[in-house]
């Protein structure tokens, strides 16, 4: 019991609201800003210790015990989360001061930034689902407002499509939450998971739990509600394309992996081998194919994220410890590589002007520690030891073949190759070649901006070379949620 | 009582989904008006519809009513306002950016 735990909820929404009121003054504005999401990522590393140690924090708002009052839970995973989000906050807080425009920055760009963040934490460290659904709703709203503000013809346009799909997501969701409160009556996750496990989860508790399925895989963006992701990351300022492609669909991955490691794992053959991993798959090869025919920067990225998502939900649905432990970490080096990729692409784009590759080249010579950023991202996603991406997959794709699992583990190799081509494929468009770019180009300095990407791109250095401790770590966290009982104990205090 | 409001939620969420298939983003926009009353009325009648006193410690009723469901429309109710609020304002200024209200003149360019 700490009441630290609610505090990246409350923190965020405060400097929000307090951000409102400077909505005009650029200057005040990046100060608060700047200096809070500090102090956010204090107070999550902070958190993470904390959760290391007690492995499971609760608090019990207004001291109504749980399953009657709103629970908020702490433990490894939700930690973990929390202080990567906080570093991407910052990451892309800091870009975004040099390369948001100052009319994006008077249309409540901070503000909605801050409660974007509140929705993130508050969907992590929900210990209800029908709170879920409210930082969900918190989390959306947010983006929603960030992913059209400058409102150009391209954002309304997109927008529209992106916000219509997830209105429909959680009509869904809420319809989901009903049906779980008619069969079990409860909505706390530690006492849905006890009273799941008391009916040994019946033919119609699945059928929910496939329903929450669709639902996070449409927020996810897992095969086949994947098709909005791409246009919908395009339209805004590089430093926010970072944030979301970074962040949001890790929220409805981390959705899925509560729900089917906490409520719904009694039925593995069909949910989690089944269902999961056929969904992975295609996931994986259709977003990196999309990934291989694109000729722009930001889109061949975002089509990455489908693929890389369908990494996750791999691990997750083989469903072993060590798969499990993958995917977590492969979530870790994902978020960092991933935003740190986007945010090099709105470096490029600040330079050259535009994100078709076709019309880059050659800035290898003008800009090369730009382009080693890259070259180290670039083959850390693509699965090249001793960086990241090379010891996230190897544990998901080993579970897989020890599990039995062939087709979709060399699914996942065949992919791998395909990022990798991707990602050459930019690398020989934009920074080899013939050099395309105007005198004034060349010197157009990035310095400031690559500042915030270098955290990024040393913790992917560092996640690799480190992959012992890290591994460790993640085998903890996988250990621990695919015990529910850990949780519910905790929660319930039997 | 919960076969006939089944019957409603069914035809309103019918009537919800053929909307959004229109063109007309207008017509679109008060198809999730009409889906979002459908799954309150979901969540509304999945708890079963009860008579029976308010559950406060003073009160000796026969039988006492969940609070639970309601708490959770009336959340619901003001997350929907919200997000209405908030495309009714993305519709209008898509018109006046595009000058159409027809979804199929805005599905992009041809070559995307």
């Amino acid at each position: 019991m700490s009441n630290l735990i609610i505090l990246p909820i409350i923190f965020p929404f405060i400097i929000g609201a307090v951000l409102v009121f400077f909505a005009k003054k650029s200057r005040a504005q990046r100060i608060i800003s700047g200096v809070s999401v500090l102090a956010m990522v204090g107070l999550s590393a902070y958190l993470a210790v904390m959760a290391y140690q007690q492995d499971t924090v609760i608090l019990e708002a207004g001291d109504w015990a749980a399953p009657y009052g709103i629970t908020l839970v702490l433990d490894n995973l939700a930690a973990l989360m929390l202080l990567i989000t906080s570093i991407l906050g910052a990451s892309c807080l800091f870009f975004a001061f040099g390369t948001i425009s100052k009319q994006r920055e008077r249309y409540y760009f901070y503000p909605f930034y801050f409660f974007l963040l509140v929705g993130v934490n508050g969907s992590f460290l929900t210990g209800d689902i029908f709170n879920l659904f409210v930082f969900f709703e918190v989390m959306l709203l947010s983006s929603y407002v960030l992913i059209v503000n400058g409102g150009t013809k391209y954002q309304l346009r997109e927008s529209f499509k992106y916000v219509i799909l997830n209105i429909f997501g959680s009509a869904l969701f809420v319809m989901a939450v009903a049906w779980i409160y008619s069969i079990t009556g409860t909505l706390n996750f530690a006492h849905l998971s006890e009273r799941v496990a008391q009916l040994e989860q019946p033919g119609i508790l699945t059928v929910v739990g496939v329903m929450f399925f669709i639902v996070f895989a449409a927020k996810g963006a897992l095969f086949p509600l994947y098709f909005w992701l791409p246009r919908a990351y395009f339209g805004p300022p590089a430093a926010l394309a970072a944030l979301f492609g970074g962040l949001l669909t890790k929220v409805g991955i981390y959705a899925i992996i509560r729900m089917f490691t906490l409520i719904f794992y009694h039925e593995p053959m069909f949910t989690h081998k089944g269902l999961i991993v056929t969904v992975a798959g295609f996931t994986m090869l259709f977003g990196v194919l999309g990934a291989v025919s694109q000729f722009d920067f930001k889109r061949i990225l975002s089509y990455h994220i489908i693929s890389q998502v369908g990494y996750m939900v791999m691990g997750l649905g083989i469903f072993t410890p060590l798969a499990v432990a993958g995917a977590i970490y492969y979530i870790v080096h994902h978020m960092f590589v991933k935003t740190a990729l986007f945010l090099l692409a709105g470096a490029t784009e600040k330079i050259t002007g535009t994100t078709n590759i076709k019309e880059m080249g050659g800035l290898i010579k003008s800009h090369p520690v730009l382009t080693w950023s890259f070259f180290i991202a670039a083959i850390s996603l693509a699965g090249i030891p001793p960086l990241s991406g090379f010891f996230s997959k190897f544990p998901i794709i080993l579970g897989g073949f020890q599990e039995g699992q062939w087709v979709i583990s060399g699914v996942a190799l065949l992919v791998g190759l395909l990022t990798l081509i991707s990602m050459m494929k930019i690398f020989g468009y934009v920074f080899w070649g013939e050099n395309k770019l105007t005198d004034r180009q060349y010197n157009t300095s990035v310095t400031n901006l690559l500042i915030p990407i270098a955290p990024l791109v040393a913790f992917s250095v560092i996640l690799g070379l480190a992959a012992e401790p890290i591994f460790t770590y993640s085998l903890h966290i996988a250990e621990q949620i695919l015990e529910p009982s850990n949780y519910v104990d905790a929660v319930l205090k039997e | 009582m919960e076969i006939l409001m089944s019957v409603v939620i069914g035809i309103l969420f019918a009537v919800a989904v053929y909307l959004m298939f229109s063109r007309n983003i207008i017509r679109v926009l008060i198809g999730t008006l009409l889906l979002s009353h459908s799954v309150h009325l979901i969540l509304f009648t999945m708890a079963g519809l009860q008579r029976g006193a308010p559950p406060l410690l003073f009160l000796e009723a026969e039988a006492y009513a969940d609070p639970l469901p309601q708490a959770l429309i009336l959340t619901a109710i003001v997350i929907n306002f919200g997000i209405t609020a908030f495309v009714s304002v993305l519709v209008y200024r898509t018109y006046q950016e595009h000058k159409t209200v027809d979804l199929y003149d805005l599905r992009g360019e041809k070559d995307e």
